[in-house]
């Protein structure tokens, strides 16, 4: 039998992966991409939110076809201790746009549909077939993937790595590292059922708008985390998630966490009567800029979750696995039409249009950022939100007490938990981080 | 040798629920599988194809997401794929249904090449009727051999073929010429995983996709709800039955007073069984087996 020989193998069918694949094959190569699971997206999981921009990018017209849920027109910041929420929200009749800017998906929907594009590029796609190691040739290049089907080795000329933030393809290799546990939260979420109407009078939505709650507090236990409740159609995701090595510190267990966030009183309410279809955990890298592992090499490239591109501050991961997996795309697309080998020199290309562009333009900008909420999570994540709460009851309270001692009360609170000097640095820290 | 195998998607069984609330059963969300006595007849025909060399087509009445059934059984090794979908076909009971395969059957034997052995599985685990094999078997008259749990081998030269059937009370051994129509019992080979090159191909070939008039059905008045006499009345789930386990002490009691104790009991529940039992005195006179006494 002759061996397949592709222009390039794609491992993985994600957010990173499918945009790669969409990028090649409709630009003309011969792209093969395996996936796992039995179908693309029957493997993975996101809360999800989805940027527009960053599709617009690769299908200008997404908007056509792609299953889309709601687009989103409130987002709500909820700081939370045990018994109450202090929140921020923002809605604008803005995002009710011809082009709306955030939508909520559900991944194995579109995931599935966004498959069925590189399909139609021209892309070949095999699902169930686990690529489970890179073949290389005696210089060190990398030429094709062995999968877990009998038969022959599949050749080409690069291998886009998409295989998500636990990938075993490149840390077996050796091409990066296995994520450490404090560069990685471990996040689990409930799909809860509940009538379109139901959904639509609780949040006071309209037609396809959407509603989203990011929340942090004590709802994750004095450990870097943060809870969401993103508004779909006919369901709701509900979902936690913190770092590994704090579970691993603190022996919770995520479901626990997930657990008492459901059953907290502000979040009850707007679940209650659901029924819950689907229980998912998955992995998010968190180390932002510093845990970005090198990109490229002789015959391959790293895209999406594992090259760690995910923005925890801003909670973006699959725009920076589309934009990542698209540039990498392109690059070689371009390497190709001229006529150049895969090899590290020609596909640090791909690194290049990488840096210079917003992904890692606004990772670099909140390097430090992980590292601060990861060595101070008690107090950015208990002490404080505990506070906030104590110091808007008081301020909403009415009892009789005089005002001035209820806020000389919040004022020593503040200074009892953290002390001057704590506040001062938390707050220093915390811009210098951000900025 | 030319083998079509009959396939069909249906939800997978395992995960539909019924709402607590209304009753009806639950279909968002539930995934699709082949029905797994299929792939028992897909494996049957690959194993087939092996040994005796020829083809294996698949083919499938259903709606356009049928595709992704037939892909499956391409990647399993299954050579062609042919998906019957036609708005004509909606609502179609058995009757329509072995109408409609038959004739698509009849279009593949045509275009394809006659085939030796066409595949179904006993039954479908969403209808359980078992009826659409040998209603394609007397349409097309083919010899029929149903609840086969092995294929034992085929004479090319004298045209027979031998296979186990399991029957009540043990197994058959049948031998009938060619064509035939084979409906298989699942549990005797798992499905195959397909190779690299098989997958390859199967996400390269096209479905082959016909309407009723191509698979040269002229008259669709016997097709779909139009050629189905069965009515569903009605669907619901049976009532859940409610019944607390009764505990009964037996600690330091001798053995004939806790198996009387046991029998009394569901007598107590059920009087018409001690009746068509042939009870008529007290427990242990009459119909009792004589059971070991204090032992």
């Amino acid at each position: 039998m002759t061996k397949e020989k592709f222009d390039a193998i794609v491992v993985g069918a994600g957010m990173s992966g499918n945009a790669a694949a969409y990028a090649m094959a409709s630009r003309g190569l011969k792209v093969l991409q395996l996936e796992r699971g039995e179908y693309p997206g029957s493997k993975n999981v996101q809360g999800a939110i989805m940027y527009a921009n960053m599709l617009e990018a690769i299908i200008p017209d997404f908007r056509n076809d792609a299953p889309l849920e709601r687009h989103l027109v409130e987002q709500r910041f909820w700081i939370m201790d045990d018994t109450s929420h202090t929140g921020m929200h923002y809605r604008s009749d803005d995002f009710n746009e011809v082009t709306p800017n955030r939508y909520t998906i559900i991944r194995a929907q579109f995931d599935k549909w966004l498959s069925r594009k590189v399909c139609e590029a021209g892309g070949t796609v095999l699902c169930e077939t686990t690529a489970t190691g890179l073949e290389w040739d005696s210089a060190g290049k990398a030429i094709g993937v062995r999968t877990d089907r009998a038969g022959d080795v599949v050749l080409a000329d690069v291998v886009v790595l998409a295989e998500g933030v636990n990938g075993l393809l490149g840390t077996r290799a050796g091409l990066r590292e296995v994520p450490k546990s404090k560069n990685v939260a471990l996040a689990v979420k409930e799909l809860h059922f509940l009538p379109e109407e139901v959904i639509a009078s609780r949040f006071g939505l309209t037609g396809d708008e959407g509603c989203v709650i990011e929340a942090g507090g004590t709802i994750s236990r004095g450990m870097a985390g943060l809870g969401f409740l993103y508004t779909n159609k006919e369901s709701i995701s509900l979902g936690i998630g913190c770092l590994i090595s704090n579970f691993a510190e603190t022996m919770e267990r995520p479901y626990a966490l997930l657990d008492a966030f459901k059953r907290h009183p502000s979040i009850q309410p707007l679940i209650a009567g659901s029924e819950v279809k689907e229980y998912a955990a998955h992995l998010i890298p968190e180390g932002g800029f510093n845990a970005i592992p090198r990109l490229c090499g002789n015959g391959w490239v790293v895209v999406g979750d594992a090259a760690q591109l995910n923005n925890a501050v801003h909670r973006e991961g699959s725009n920076l696995a589309m934009a990542s997996g698209r540039m990498a795309g392109e690059a070689i697309s371009i390497i190709k039409s001229r006529g150049g080998v895969m090899d590290k020199a020609s596909l640090s290309l791909y690194k290049t249009i990488l840096d210079k562009s917003f992904v890692v333009e606004d990772l670099s900008k909140q390097k430090d950022m992980p590292s601060l909420l990861h060595t101070n999570s008690p107090n950015f994540f208990t002490t404080y939100p505990q506070l906030i709460s104590h110091a808007a009851q008081n301020f909403v309270r009415v009892d009789g007490t005089p005002k001035i001692e209820r806020e000389i009360a919040t004022t020593a609170a503040f200074l009892r938990a953290r002390s001057r000097w704590g506040l001062v640095s938390d707050a220093v820290r915390l811009a210098s981080a951000w900025r | 040798m030319h083998l079509v195998v009959c396939i069909k998607q249906v939800p997978d069984s395992a995960q539909i629920r019924v709402h607590p609330v209304t009753n009806t059963i639950m279909r968002q969300g539930v995934p699709t599988i082949i029905n797994p006595h299929d792939l028992a007849a897909l494996e049957e025909a690959l194993k087939l194809c092996e040994a005796y060399g020829g083809e294996v087509t698949v083919v499938t009445m259903g709606p356009k997401m049928a595709e992704d059934a037939l892909r499956k059984a391409l990647t399993f090794g299954a050579h062609r794929a042919v998906l019957l979908t036609d708005r004509h076909f909606a609502g179609s009971d058995t009757l329509a249904t072995s109408f409609a395969l038959a004739q698509a059957i009849a279009e593949i034997g045509e275009t394809f090449g006659t085939p030796d052995v066409v595949f179904t599985g006993k039954q479908t685990i969403d209808g359980d009727t078992a009826q659409v094999g040998p209603g394609i078997a007397k349409r097309l008259d083919l010899q029929q051999l149903t609840y086969v749990a092995k294929i034992l081998s085929i004479d090319a030269a004298s045209r027979e073929i031998t296979v186990e059937r399991r029957a009540e009370g043990g197994s058959q051994i049948l031998r009938t010429r060619l064509p035939c129509l084979v409906t298989m019992l699942d549990g005797a080979d798992a499905i195959r995983r397909g190779r690299l090159d098989d997958a390859l191909r199967a996400a390269r070939t096209k479905v082959v996709k016909w309407s009723a008039a191509d698979a040269g059905i002229a008259e669709p008045a016997n097709c779909g709800l139009r050629g189905s006499p069965t009515v569903v009345k009605r669907v619901f789930a049976p009532t859940s039955r409610e019944q607390k386990a009764r505990q009964i002490d037996t600690t330091n009691k001798p053995l004939r007073e806790v198996a009387d104790g046991l029998i009394a009991a569901i007598f107590a529940d059920q009087p018409a069984l001690k009746h068509d039992l042939g009870f008529l005195g007290s427990t242990g006179q009459q119909g009792v087996p004589d059971v070991d006494r204090e032992s």
